[in-house]
């Protein structure tokens, strides 16, 4: 079946459909991860997006039930060079193209990834559809018009109370489209977590006694997240507050920064970060379209992380508040292990904290 | 600024002579270092024994020692240049060895020369088996069960324990010389004995055979920042089993997820900084294909094969950021070569799929054994670039320069599908068509997988592409079909055989529908970050990226491909100077070359690189792309050669020297009337079809003759014969006449072979010198031994070549290089060869001579006749220089593979002596190309024709005077016996007697000539012969096959016992001395 692709920008790309019928409308991005699509469709802060795989075999190992990072799909689509019919994988139960199916996603191979991935380079991202049927007007009308939810982070999230009860120390970690690996970092480290959605005010957070509470990824623009914003301002020095890419960004918001939409974002295991305290280089999975603007932070911010590669910052602490946060993926998945350590560091400061509390 | 600004002058150890294991990539790798140092305004001393690569050349290093890699030379460079560093990491294992040696033998520490970048510790802790076993346990990384041992017994305890399959490796060889997989006792034995005695420090290490389990390879960095990033991740698509040289190879990972991927990433990581690698390195990984077990295999703490193949694949510059490392710079101070935006911290993005086929020798070495293991046998490789695994993969095959393209080859299909299962399980280098033939038949894809160990995946994929092949065959050819076609990587002439058309035919629908190839840029990043390299690939149906400038003028250079026997670095080391000599006329130069080890390759050798098949299809889409001036075929060997007529045909203009004169100087008759008419000699020949004719022309030009099929090159199948039986066995041993392919026959001169390179314009000839073989003609060129400039060659004589030579390159017209061999007897000068294009000693005869050939040739192909260039015409000066040329096989690495000298090519590199005087010149050619000088008399064994026993005489005198005891076959020894000559016979040829004497090294070395008794058919003392030669080369004792090379060994000899003693000096030195009349 063939399917079709429309950017915003009027130009189109023919390929064959991968995935289930239909149309679906989403923001553009690129990703440069050679493996872990699997990972990637699963993510939450893909939502509303529809990602362009620049390593064009995809769907090489099928798909397995170790590897979500949630219970369903949340890109809206995926664009892929040459889509592998036949996976060959011990662990793979179904193929890439069926679990597209299942979930209602569409799909999209045989297209020049590469230059699609120019084009978002050079024009910045914007929206796209995907449909497997005839292209009307009323379509690149709605392409014309579509915008991203300002609610996706909402939607994003489990919006449920989840307890993975553990003998260390306890994590209020605040669902705004968490990847399962963070929670896994975690609960494996025998952490006690309590999972909260999006909506959980300060008096919620506080009456679980965290030890630190931490706010997760989750997709869209950061200032869009109002309520969680306000939740940090009144947590503000009462606890040892974390943040992973939007949480990272959010609480620098909630700090009086401000944060900026990048051309294109970066989306990949590839990007290096240096440690501006130890001068140490590490590779990291990242996958954000927006960035904090360091020159709007506070002198009692220390800045943790910059990204090599176009200078942007990627991390920050302010120890007098117990804050400490970062932009890139430190539970990787897809992508390079390199910053694992930051959740032994996070885990050992709770574990600080709360050796503090007792005394 | 470096970091240790302490460092001014560094010393490069090249990896010497071109042999299996150890080839181009150790030229690509230094010249990377030494120009990295040289834009730190470090001082390079530069000491290589290979004259054929581009890193000994005056601009490359500061201070060139063309001389031996031994310590006695080193520690005589290193007292005289006191470098303050060492690169080891550069020059391959030999570069490596010998930094451990000068280490061990407290040199570095004598003279104050820092080991940069890794260190002698990391050396030692990554190649010594057991100190490496001790870090992976301490650091609990899985490593299968192993031992080291140094003797049998300890082996055979170890076996019983474990139990068979196991692999046996050998501490500190090259390309895993002398292992093995043994599957029972009587292997195991074998393997075991030649294993520890090819060891430098007699040392195995015996592991538990994981073979089956999919091998993938980690290229990875680290710097002192303890910053570590992987370069590349690579699977090979062959089985652990097949040594990684050997395997067919793709970039990325394919069939691993992402927690795989990270799992090996992350113990690599793990690995470099237990070992504190300061600089590339490579890890091999074994993985379970059935869980997530995996055991570390082999680090390599050096730039390698591997690393020039992800260098090669990403962009990434390994070796120079290795050299940068090394001198202090950390990965994140150092910029992106390609983006110039981003730093050098980073993991290359491939947006695309590269594969790599390694080369064999095989179709020379017909009888040689084509089965793979752990000892590789590949002289070269080749790689693709593809969009597509599918397209990357058919490229690759494309690349090959097989006489079939693609997948099918027309011997499989004899077989019955029975056969082809039962053929599934032999590991050979012609497995993968086997593969795709069985998919043809039917054969259950599961079962080629179980079978072959290949993963689905891959056969799924070779599936779509033989299923393909079917389509094509039913289907009608619609312009939909051939697009889809031309994506999968079909090639033109390909979809015409499947789809029986002509191929005019297929290239008409190529036109109507307007399809042409685009070309997309290698640029580390997947397109993320704009870059400007001129590293490009082909697809189709895609966005073209490679748009020329219209104001540009271009000239498109054909490399040479894979690196094989007749066809070597050399050939680089010309496409790489005439890139240079291009751009230096202000045209853009746009090199087109499939080989991933060579220079010719780096992205920032040539103004735009295209990395596609060496295949008029291809070259054609580059061509329509640049739309160049014209297009150089005559640095790239014979595969730019062959590619000259078909691109003439397209109306592509040649630049240099037309294609009638190549087509002249390679028709047999064209060429004999040539002579003819220019009254020059040429050893009378005919051409015969039947034996009848065959003995009437015998009869008519005399005995010795020299015999060839007419359809081969190179040399192949070429044979001299001396009498009626020989030509008789030759005609019978499996050679066809046929109209069509006629068998030729030559006079055999058995005279003194020289040999000519010079540069003509046209009008004028620059002979830049003359060099003499030192072995009587009837041994390939490529194999003798060469002296520059010549010894024993009258005035009168050489006055004779150069005349000859300039009347052949005026009747030529040749407009370039050309090379002519001559074969010298009672003073009269035959012409047996001309060649007008690169020949293998241009490199050599440039540097020794100063005379710059490519450029100069380049100059005369852009319109400079010679006169302008201000040369002097005719044959050039001497300078005290004197050199000689030894060639360098790799035997060891190929099992039943004759090592006697002949017509045919076998050598696989060579070394240049070179000095002053003519005796020393030769001792460090030996020293170079790897012979010792016994300084105690053991045995020599002598076992010669009938032919040869007479001329030997002087050397049984000579071995008998310096005091070596002659052993003698019968034959031999009876012979020696009547001349008055003692030596002990070998009754019986007592082979095990034989074998016995290698191994404990009571027999210093052999002289054998061999006979002829027959192609192939090795009866009687023949056999005999045979068998002492190879079991020579496994217990690397000399062996000589010629007389005259063992009376140059000899004379070699006798002067090193007068110890005069060895002085090594740069090259130019020896260029600078007065010449002595």
């Amino acid at each position: 079946m063939i399917a079709h692709l429309l950017l915003s920008n009027g130009m189109e790309f023919d390929g064959v459909s991968v995935g289930a019928e239909g149309t679906a409308y989403g923001e553009i991005c690129f990703n440069t991860s050679m493996a872990g699509y699997q990972e990637i469709l699963t993510d939450p802060s893909y939502s509303e997006q529809i990602i362009v795989m620049t390593y064009p075999e995809i769907g090489n190992y099928g798909i397995n039930r170790n590897d979500f990072e949630n219970e369903k799909v949340f890109a809206k689509g995926m664009v892929m060079k040459n889509y592998c019919y036949n996976y060959s994988h011990y662990l793979a139960e179904q193929t890439l193209s069926d679990y597209l199916k299942c979930n209602n996603v569409v799909g999209i191979s045989g297209v020049d990834t590469r230059r699609m991935t120019t084009i978002i380079r050079e024009s910045g991202t914007m929206s796209c559809l995907i449909t497997t049927e005839n292209v009307t007007d009323e379509m690149r009308k709605k392409l014309q018009n579509w915008q991203m939810d300002k609610d996706v982070a909402k939607n994003a999230s489990k919006n449920k109370i989840l307890k993975y009860p553990g003998d260390g120390v306890r994590f209020v970690v605040i669902d705004l489209g968490l990847k399962n690996s963070i929670l896994k970092n975690l609960t494996n480290a025998n952490c006690d977590v309590i999972l909260l959605p999006w909506s959980a005010t300060e008096k919620d957070i506080l009456s679980y006694e965290p030890d630190a509470v931490l706010f997760s990824n989750g997709p869209g623009n950061p200032e869009d997240a109002v309520e969680t914003i306000e939740t940090i301002k009144g947590l503000i020095g009462k606890v040892p507050l974390f943040g992973i890419c939007l949480g990272y960004q959010i609480l620098a918001l909630a700090m009086g920064a401000k944060t900026y939409k990048l051309k294109y974002g970066h989306r990949g295991g590839n990007h290096p970060v240096v440690n501006l305290q130890t001068n140490a280089v590490i590779l990291t999975s990242q996958n954000h379209g927006y960035a904090v603007d360091e020159k709007t932070l506070n002198d009692n911010v220390i800045l943790t992380y910059k990204n090599l590669n176009d200078g942007t910052l990627e991390g920050f602490s302010c120890p007098d508040l117990k804050i400490e946060a970062v932009q890139f993926h430190p539970e990787a998945s897809p992508g390079p292990m390199d910053a694992a350590g930051i959740f032994k560091r996070w885990i050992e400061q709770a574990e600080g904290y709360k050796l503090c509390q007792k005394m | 600024m470096p970091k240790n600004v302490d460092i001014k002058k560094v010393l490069v150890i090249g990896s010497g002579p071109i042999v299996i294991g150890q080839a181009a990539e150790f030229d690509y790798a230094g010249v990377q270092a030494c120009r990295a140092l040289k834009e730190e305004n470090i001082e390079v001393v530069l000491v290589n024994s290979n004259p054929a690569t581009i890193m000994t050349d005056e601009e490359i290093a500061d201070r060139v020692y063309i001389e031996p890699i031994t310590v006695d030379a080193l520690e005589q460079i290193i007292a005289k240049e006191r470098p303050d560093g060492l690169i080891a990491s550069l020059g391959g294992q030999t570069g490596l060895n010998m930094a451990m040696r000068l280490h061990k033998e407290g040199i570095l520490v004598k003279y104050g020369v820092k080991l940069l970048g890794t260190s002698i510790e990391a050396i030692q802790k990554a190649e010594d088996r057991e100190l490496f076993k001790q870090l992976m346990l301490e650091i609990g990384e899985p490593i299968p069960e192993s031992t080291t041992v140094s003797n049998f017994d300890d082996a055979q305890d170890f076996a019983n324990k474990v139990g068979f399959p196991l692999i046996i490796r050998p501490a500190f060889t090259l390309g895993g010389s002398g292992g093995g997989i043994a599957t029972n006792p009587k292997e195991f034995a074998n393997i075991v004995h030649t294993g520890l005695l090819r060891s430098p420090i007699n040392q195995i290490l015996i592991e538990k055979s994981i073979a089956g389990y999919k091998e993938i390879e980690y290229e990875v960095m680290r710097d002192a920042n303890d910053t570590c990033i992987i370069i590349c991740n690579m699977e090979n698509v062959d089985p652990i089993g097949i040594h990684t040289g050997d395997s067919i190879v793709v970039a990325p990972t394919q069939t691993l997820t992402n927690k795989e991927c990270q799992m090996l990433r992350t113990s690599a990581i793990k690995i470099i900084r237990a070992l504190k690698i300061e600089g590339g390195c490579n890890v091999q990984f074994a993985l379970d294909p059935n869980s997530n077990q995996y055991f570390v295999i082999e680090v390599n703490p050096r730039v390698s094969r591997s690393s020039a193949l992800a260098s090669k694949a990403t962009g990434y510059p390994i070796a120079r950021i290795t050299t940068k490392i090394a001198t202090g710079y950390h990965l994140h101070e150092l910029k992106n070569a390609i983006t110039h935006k981003t730093v050098a911290a980073f993991e290359p993005a491939i947006d695309y799929v590269v594969t790599k086929i390694p080369k064999w020798p095989f179709d020379k070495f017909e009888s040689g054994d084509r089965l793979l293991g752990t000892k590789m046998k590949a002289t070269g490789e080749i790689m693709a670039i593809g969009r597509t695994f599918e397209s990357s993969f058919k490229k690759a095959l494309n690349s090959l320069e097989d006489k079939n393209i693609g997948l099918f080859r027309r011997r499989f299909s004899e077989y019955s599908t029975d056969e082809i299962g039962a053929l599934l399980h032999v590991q050979d280098d012609r497995r993968i068509f086997r593969v795709a033939e069985a998919i043809n038949r039917g054969v259950d894809l599961e079962e080629i997988s179980e079978i072959t160990k290949i993963d689905k995946w891959f056969i799924n994929k070779i599936a779509r592409l033989v299923n393909f092949e079917q389509k094509l065959k039913q289907e009608e050819l619609t312009p939909d079909l051939y697009m889809e076609a031309k994506e999968l990587g079909f090639l033109d002439a390909e979809i015409a055989v499947f789809a029986r058309k002509r191929l005019v035919d297929v290239e008409k629908i190529r036109e109507e529908n307007n399809v042409s190839a685009v070309f997309k840029m290698v640029d580390t990043c997947a397109g993320e970050f704009e870059a400007r390299t001129p590293y490009y690939y082909s697809a189709y149906g895609e966005y073209n990226e490679a748009i020329p400038n219209p104001a540009d003028k271009s000239v498109v250079i054909l490399g040479s491909g894979p690196i094989r026997i007749g066809q070597g670095i050399e050939f680089d080391y010309c496409s790489v100077h005439c890139a240079w000599s291009v751009k230096k006329h202000g045209y853009k130069s746009i090199m087109v070359n499939s080989n991933p080890e060579t220079l010719s390759t780096d992205f920032d050798i040539a103004d735009k690189l295209f990395f596609e098949p060496m295949n008029i299809e291809t070259i054609m889409n580059v061509i329509n792309n640049e739309k160049p001036e014209g297009v150089v075929v005559q640095f790239g060997g014979q595969t730019a050669i062959n590619l000259a007529p078909q691109l003439a045909q397209r109306g592509v203009r040649i630049i240099g020297t037309s294609l009638e004169a190549i087509n002249t100087a390679e028709d047999r008759k064209l060429f004999e009337k040539l002579l003819r008419d220019l009254n020059i000699p040429q050893p009378k020949g005919k051409a015969v079809r039947t034996e009848e004719e065959m003995l009437a022309a015998a009869e008519e030009l005399g005995f010795p003759l020299l015999v060839r099929p007419s359809y081969v090159i190179g040399g192949r199948g070429m044979q001299v014969v001396y009498d009626t039986d020989e030509l008789t066995a030759y005609f019978r041993s499996a050679l066809k006449f046929s109209d069509e392919h006629p068998v030729l026959i030559d006079q055999y001169i058995e005279g003194k072979e020289v040999e000519i390179d010079a540069i003509a314009d046209g009008v004028d000839v620059v002979i830049p010198g003359i060099t003499e073989h030192i072995e009587r003609a009837g041994v390939h060129s490529g194999d003798s031994m060469a002296i520059y400039p010549t010894q024993k060659v009258k005035p009168e004589v050489i006055d004779k070549l150069v005349e000859y030579t300039e009347k052949i390159a005026k009747a030529l017209q040749v407009k370039g290089l050309m090379n002519i061999q001559f074969v010298l007897k009672d003073d009269v000068a035959y012409v047996i060869e001309v060649n007008p294009r690169a020949s293998r000693t241009v490199p050599i005869m440039s540097k020794v001579t100063g005379i710059k050939m490519v450029d100069i040739a380049m100059n005369v192909a852009f319109g400079q006749s010679l006169k302008a260039q201000g040369l002097k015409t005719g044959l050039a000066d001497k300078t005290s220089l004197v050199c000689v040329k030894v060639p360098v096989f790799s035997f060891q690495k190929l099992n039943r593979i004759d090592p006697a000298l002949a017509p045919e090519m076998k050598s696989t590199g060579e070394v240049l002596g070179i000095d002053t005087v003519f005796e020393k010149a030769l001792i460090k050619g030996f020293l170079a190309a790897g012979y010792k000088f016994p300084s105690h008399r053991g045995d020599v064994l002598l076992s010669l024709n009938d032919h040869f026993k007479e001329q030997s005489l002087d050397i049984a005198e000579i071995l008998y005077d310096l005091g070596f005891r002659i052993v003698a076959t019968t034959g031999t020894h009876k012979f020696l016996k009547a001349h008055g000559i003692q030596s002990k016979e070998i009754e019986n040829f007592d082979l095990r007697k034989i074998q016995e004497d290698m191994k404990l090294r009571r027999l210093s070395f052999v002289i054998n000539t061999p006979t002829t008794k027959g192609h192939g058919a090795r009866i009687g003392s023949e056999n005999r012969g045979f068998l002492i030669r190879t079991i020579a080369e496994m217990f690397s004792t000399p062996c000589f096959t010629s007389v005259d090379t063992a009376r140059a060994y000899l004379k070699a000899l006798l002067y090193y016992l007068e110890n005069h003693g060895l002085t090594y000096n740069e090259i130019s030195e020896y260029k600078k001395f007065p010449v002595k009349i």
